[in-house]
């Protein structure tokens, strides 16, 4: 019988099939992080359950993090307590953590592939709904939340149903000036906030099989935001060649046999699927987000929605709230939309290569005088390659700050917020209401959008500023 | 966890479509270390204004629904981040049925480790449950029977069975799955095995 990618992943992790249709799957890697983690040690010290396979799980401490100065420690009471539980917890489980002082401290979704942790064909899960992320490995990796973090703890498993088999073929070369942010925002554009309710979604094609390894973490990363539980891509010589030699890649006779078995991993040709689209990669341009939803995208040429033009009910309702929160008027060309603030940083576009495409644009150019400009590198590691390469002397040149690593205004957890009715062209992924600060306003973009937000002041084309 | 019997309320209604997690519970209040204490700040920047005070016309701020255990939402409800400060807001707010035409996947698994019954029903039905509850009369939910009973009418739902059995018994996942610890064994013995590099020996 023919298999998907995703089928043979979760057969080769059924631990045991219950009755009731769900399965137990065995986890390979854990991830944890500072805010979705207390209360699920909290369950395992009440019940005096351990930890069953320590060494699978790797912690790291980012939403919650200050992204100046933090030698001194954190002045935030709630945020500190949470970042030492977890320091405490690790230590009494016997869990690896990067903490606030370690180098390799960084967005979790960053950190694990940076290590050499994210790893083809395993199972990866973390109390964080951009898990999805490591699907760019081929692996299937899915957020969950603390009661499951808790589960997986104590049993190194998950109870899980399987869902059904979604193919998204994206084929051509992209425009100059187009990335794969502005990919993935179509998709989600296309396939709407719930298209991807019940499916895994599998990339292909040739414009997926042409892209780095990095751009393809930020297609399967924004997959969460097209409802999908997962999203992946079949690994090949690329992912092997990023993860040789990384810290916690398989060494030597491991390495082979690993890379063997990697070699495995793909879609049978005659594999059918529940549900399939195909993209053509040059119908796409630079997108932006101007509603309170990712799926309320539109081309940079284009323009505000009307809701008088839409017929169904829920949606003319639910873009008349959107534009009343956004500040906006139906028809107004999203390129004429002023900007306050610009963000590049975030698990969908805070690694190396983003920051190398938001500099390029940004070289020997200033930002608009009114706007203030942040990058924060997704990790330590991030950050120290951005400076050994001068990215960070572009930046700060143009006038953008340039900060230590974590979450920061993706979710406004820590100092970095917008105030109400600032507008933001922001490289994350999520523009819902108060995301990155009670009553701010988040259009997202790709790291060269926002750099070309920064400089024009407001919502503008990235293929105007090509160095 | 606690055990889900019947459940009889007015039911409060929110007809706004993809309510996300942020819309639940802004992230501000998820520096707690705790599940508990989180209903005074569910939905909170549609229930408070700039100065803390009470938005006198949001549903959740006028009697009866102060009281409500029933929400019935609009579709999509839950979509966003996978925390699950998000059910526990609502199971500390009271609320321990919600409504929806769906829901985004990880809200709705992490409902059921909560004792939160997330029913789907279709549109259609959602409409007529709401025309009725226009007129702020108990609903009552029973789950054993699948069904909801409002005024003389009833509408079923399904529920997947083992789900329901969890509901219904307080069931802890865990301690299920901790049953099938030899299997779990000989699967990690399998994996030393065949994959090695998984544990990095
Ligand atoms: S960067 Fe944003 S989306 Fe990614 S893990 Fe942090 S808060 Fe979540």
């Amino acid at each position: 019988m023919p298999f998907t990618l995703y089928d043979k992943i979760w057969n080769e992790h059924l631990v045991h099939k219950q009755d009731d249709g769900t399965a137990l799957l065995f986890v390979d890697r854990h991830l944890i992080h500072e805010v979705t983690s207390p209360q699920a040690f909290e369950g395992l010290r009440n019940s005096s359950r351990k930890v069953r396979q320590p060494k699978l799980t790797l912690a790291v401490v980012d939403h919650n993090v200050p992204t100046t100065d933090r030698s001194k420690g954190i002045d935030d009471e709630d945020s500190r307590i949470q970042i030492e539980t977890l320091d405490k917890n690790c230590k009494e489980f016997g869990i690896q953590l990067f903490g606030v002082k370690d180098k390799r401290q960084g967005i979790v979704h960053i950190v694990g592939p940076e290590q050499g942790f994210t790893q083809p064909g395993t199972v990866i899960v973390c109390g964080d709904s951009h898990t999805a992320t490591h699907g760019a490995f081929g692996s299937l990796a899915f957020g969950i939340g603390t009661s499951e973090v808790e589960h997986v703890l104590a049993t190194q498993t998950l109870v899980q149903k399987k869902a059904k088999n979604f193919r998204i073929n994206v084929n051509g070369k992209l425009a100059v000036g187009v990335t794969s942010k502005d990919v993935v925002l179509q998709i989600i554009g296309q396939i709407g906030t719930a298209g991807g309710t019940g499916y895994v979604i599998e990339y292909a094609g040739s414009l997926i099989i042409d892209l780095s390894v990095e751009q393809r973490m930020t297609i399967c990363n924004m997959t969460i935001e097209g409802g999908a539980r997962a999203g992946l891509i079949a690994p090949d010589e690329k992912i092997f060649n990023y993860l040789k030699d990384r810290p916690m890649s398989p060494k030597n006779d491991n390495w082979n046999k690993a890379v063997n078995y990697w070699s495995t991993l793909k879609t049978d040709s005659d594999a059918e699927f529940d549900k399939e689209i195909s993209l053509t990669a040059e119908d796409i341009v630079p997108m932006v987000t101007w509603g309170t939803s990712p799926q309320d995208v539109v081309s940079i040429e284009g323009k505000v929605p009307n809701p008088e033009n839409e017929t169904d009910i829920d949606r003319k309702n639910s873009i008349e709230r959107s534009l009343k929160y956004m500040g906006l008027e139906p028809n107004v060309a999203v390129k004429n939309i002023k900007i306050d603030t610009v963000f590049i940083g975030s698990c969908t576009n805070g690694r190396i290569e983003d920051l190398r495409e938001a500099a390029q644009i940004l070289k020997d150019k200033k930002k608009a005088p009114h706007v203030r400009a942040m990058v924060v590198p997704g990790s330590g590691l991030v950050k120290e390659q951005a400076e050994q390469e001068g990215l960070d002397k572009i930046f700060i040149n143009s006038g953008f700050e340039w900060r230590e690593p974590g979450c920061s205004m993706c979710l406004a957890m820590n100092a970095d917020k917008l105030k109400p009715q600032e507008r933001c062209a922001s490289t994350s992924n999520r523009n819902f209401e108060g995301r990155q600060g009670r009553g701010g306003r988040t259009h997202l973009v790709s790291p060269g959008m926002a750099a070309a937000a920064a400089i024009a002041g407001n919502l503008d084309d990235v293929r105007k500023y090509q160095n | 966890m606690q055990k889900f019997n019947s459940l009889k309320s007015i039911p409060a209604y929110l007809l706004i479509v993809n309510i996300d997690t942020d819309m639940i519970i802004p992230k501000q209040f998820l520096k707690t270390i705790k599940r508990t204490g989180l209903g005074k700040n569910l939905f909170f920047e549609m229930r408070y204004d700039d100065n803390g005070k009470e938005i006198e016309d949001f549903i959740l701020n006028t009697e009866p629904y102060r009281n409500s255990k029933i929400l019935i939402a609009g579709k999509n409800f839950g979509c966003g981040s996978s925390r699950e400060h998000a059910p526990w807001a609502l199971l500390d707010f009271g609320i321990t049925c919600v409504i929806s035409s769906s829901y985004a996947d990880i809200f709705y698994s992490n409902c059921f480790k909560n004792g939160i019954l997330p029913i789907i029903l279709e549109e259609k039905k959602i409409k007529e449950l709401l025309e009725y509850s226009k007129r702020k009369e108990e609903i009552s939910i029973d789950l054993e029977g699948e069904k909801i009973i409002y005024g003389n009418n009833e509408l079923k739902f399904n529920i997947d069975p083992f789900k329901k059995k969890c509901l219904l018994e307080g069931l802890d996942d865990i301690a299920l799955s901790l049953e099938k610890s030899k299997k779990i064994t000989s699967f990690e013995k399998y994996l030393k095995d065949k994959k090695p590099w998984i544990f990095n020996d």
